[in-house]
């Protein structure tokens, strides 16, 4: 009666699961489709509770409290800003509870259950290999979001190849255990390795490849959860975490493209930071700069705005004071729009977020291939905390190492304010040629400083 | 063995499927809330843990299985409250 019972309901909790996704793909339906997989979260979880294998909630009980207790301030009072860093870590966490329930399940069919078959023994590998790179390689780039370790990309001699002798060394181990399943040493030095190649693998790549990373551990995390499913022959694992892979899989893919890379070029590449061919003569060239009154002048005689936020606009919390100056401006009869680059920000639909936090109706947020061809005619385009996402060269310099990769077109307005807070490079360390355009002014500052004094000017002169 | 095998794949091909043509129809708009939505649910393997953490395998199963237990409802709960909270934020404009 019980299996019954839990077959049901985990049945429904996937065909939940499946329709709670299909709200996500319209805003309206959204929020009732999160809601949907939630129901079934909760059936699949109160039917396994009466799973006949279950003979303590002691210990179920002390690990729900304190997921519980960790898991409502990580879902209430974590900022927007913070999001990437967020989801990072709960990559890390999915990782880590697929790894332990693979390492568990091992260690009690090697001493209790005394039955390892070649099917068992090879999903639970793989369940533990991918579940424990997804954890340490989380923390990682959690660490770099967060700058607990540097977001440039740490390289050293032939690192590939060390990373490739520990894929291999793994796999390796896998298939020997699949055939000598009761070596237990060699299944934890498996997992050893699972765990070190999470941190070699996130430790070259660069803040800016965030995005394509975060995917990546998103898609692990789920292949994990689908191995993990195989081998406890439970097709509800089998199908969220199928779900999930094939999500961060196809994120990943539309991030990478967003970035005209490949996954080989993101993952081995070590791109960004340092300098690199073709940026040499920065400080020499001329800039044109405005000082904040003289873009209020200029946007009050605007009919139509675009604001092209970036990475810079989250670090300094400005989105609340970008809401400010949209009503003002929209008071003032001028039509304002957002320009939204698929990569702009550490994770995809990063700026979304936040513009929707601080109110900003979604219809205002324009993907990148929508509003370019509008742009020429757009009076005044703000490009907030964005750097590499409008570089020009992209588009025009073959010669350029982000060549090729699609970007705004913001120097096609009829004029360009470029807020920034010096004249550093952006994250892909190259230069901007859209800083010293004719139609280009600069205006040096912090992104919610210079947008509050836009704003201050904006009242006294109305 | 085999046919659980076979079995196996035939959920997980078709799931793949299915999710990537739900999954290529969410907008640039709400990727956010989609990763982190997927997220939550693939704190599902708290159905594993569960299992794990309060079955009779020994202490380091129940050891690992209770931290299992945790990280899984970290995700579950905090996942469901913060996709909530960020599509809480998604508003239409006023009709112009």
């Amino acid at each position: 009666m019980n299996l019954i019972l839990l077959s049901v309901s985990y049945f429904l909790a996937s065909v939940l699961f499946v329709l709670g996704l299909s709200g996500l793909t319209k805003p309206k339906t959204a929020r009732r489709g999160v809601g949907l997989a939630g129901v079934g979260m909760l059936l699949a979880v109160l039917a396994t509770l009466l799973h006949q294998d279950i003979i303590t909630y002691q210990w179920i009980i002390i690990g729900l409290i304190v997921g519980t207790l960790i898991g409502i301030p990580m879902g209430l009072w974590i900022p927007m800003t913070k999001m990437p860093e967020r989801i990072a870590l709960s990559h890390a966490f999915g990782g880590l509870a697929v790894a332990l329930v693979g390492i568990a399940k091992y260690w009690s069919h090697l001493h209790v259950d005394g039955e390892l078959s070649k099917f068992f023994m090879g999903a639970i590998g793989f369940e533990v290999v991918l579940g424990s790179l997804t954890f340490t390689g989380s923390l990682m780039a959690f660490g770099k979001l967060q700058g607990v370790i540097s977001g440039k990309p740490m390289t050293f001699k032939g690192q590939n190849q060390f990373n490739f002798l520990i894929v291999v060394s793994s796999l390796v181990l896998l298939v020997y255990l699949v055939f000598h399943p009761h070596l237990s040493t060699a299944f934890f030095v498996m997992a050893c390795l699972g765990f070190c190649l999470g941190i070699f693998l996130v430790l070259p790549i660069g803040g800016a490849d965030m995005p394509v990373v975060i995917c990546l551990l998103n898609s692990y995390a789920g292949l994990a959860a689908a191995a993990a499913g195989f081998a406890l022959d439970n097709n509800v694992l089998i199908i969220c975490g199928a779900l999930d892979g094939g999500s961060g899989f196809l994120l990943a893919m539309l991030m990478s493209r967003a970035m005209n890379r490949s996954f080989r070029n993101v993952l081995f590449g070590a791109f960004g930071g340092e300098v690199g061919g073709d940026q040499v003569a920065t400080q020499n060239k001329p800039i044109l700069q405005f000082a904040p009154e003289d873009v209020m002048e200029y946007l009050q005689g605007s009919s139509s705005v675009v604001i092209v936020p970036g990475y810079g606009m989250a670090v300094a919390q400005a989105q609340h004071a970008v809401r400010e100056l949209h009503e003002l401006l929209e008071k003032n009869g001028t039509e304002v729009r957002y320009a939204i680059h698929p990569v702009a920000g550490r994770m995809p639909g990063h700026m979304n977020v936040l513009l929707a936090e601080a109110n900003i109706p979604y219809e205002k947020l324009i993907e990148m291939d929508e509003i370019n061809p509008d742009l020429p005619k757009v009076d005044a385009c703000i490009v907030l905390g964005a750097n590499d996402v409008v570089n020009p060269s992209a588009r025009d310099d073959p010669k350029s190492s982000i060549y090729g990769m699609p970007i705004i077109n913001a120097d096609a307005a009829r004029m360009v304010f470029v807020v920034k807070r010096s004249m550093a490079s952006g994250f892909a360390g190259i230069d901007n040629p859209l800083f010293y355009k004719d139609n280009t002014r600069m205006v040096f500052g912090d992104a919610k400083a210079v947008l509050q004094n836009i704003v201050s000017k904006l009242k006294e002169a109305a | 063995m085999p046919e659980k095998l076979i079995f196996g794949f035939y959920i997980f091909t078709l799931s793949i499927f299915v999710g990537y043509q739900i999954i290529s129809k969410v907008p640039a708009l709400l990727h956010t809330p989609l990763m982190s939505a997927t997220n939550a649910i693939s704190g599902i393997s708290l159905v594993a843990s569960l299992v794990v953490a309060g079955g009779k395998y020994g202490h380091l199963s129940t050891m690992l299985g209770t931290i299992a237990v945790a990280s899984a409802t970290i995700n579950v709960v905090g996942g469901f409250l913060i996709t909530d909270r960020m599509l809480k934020m998604f508003k239409k404009g006023p009709k112009s």
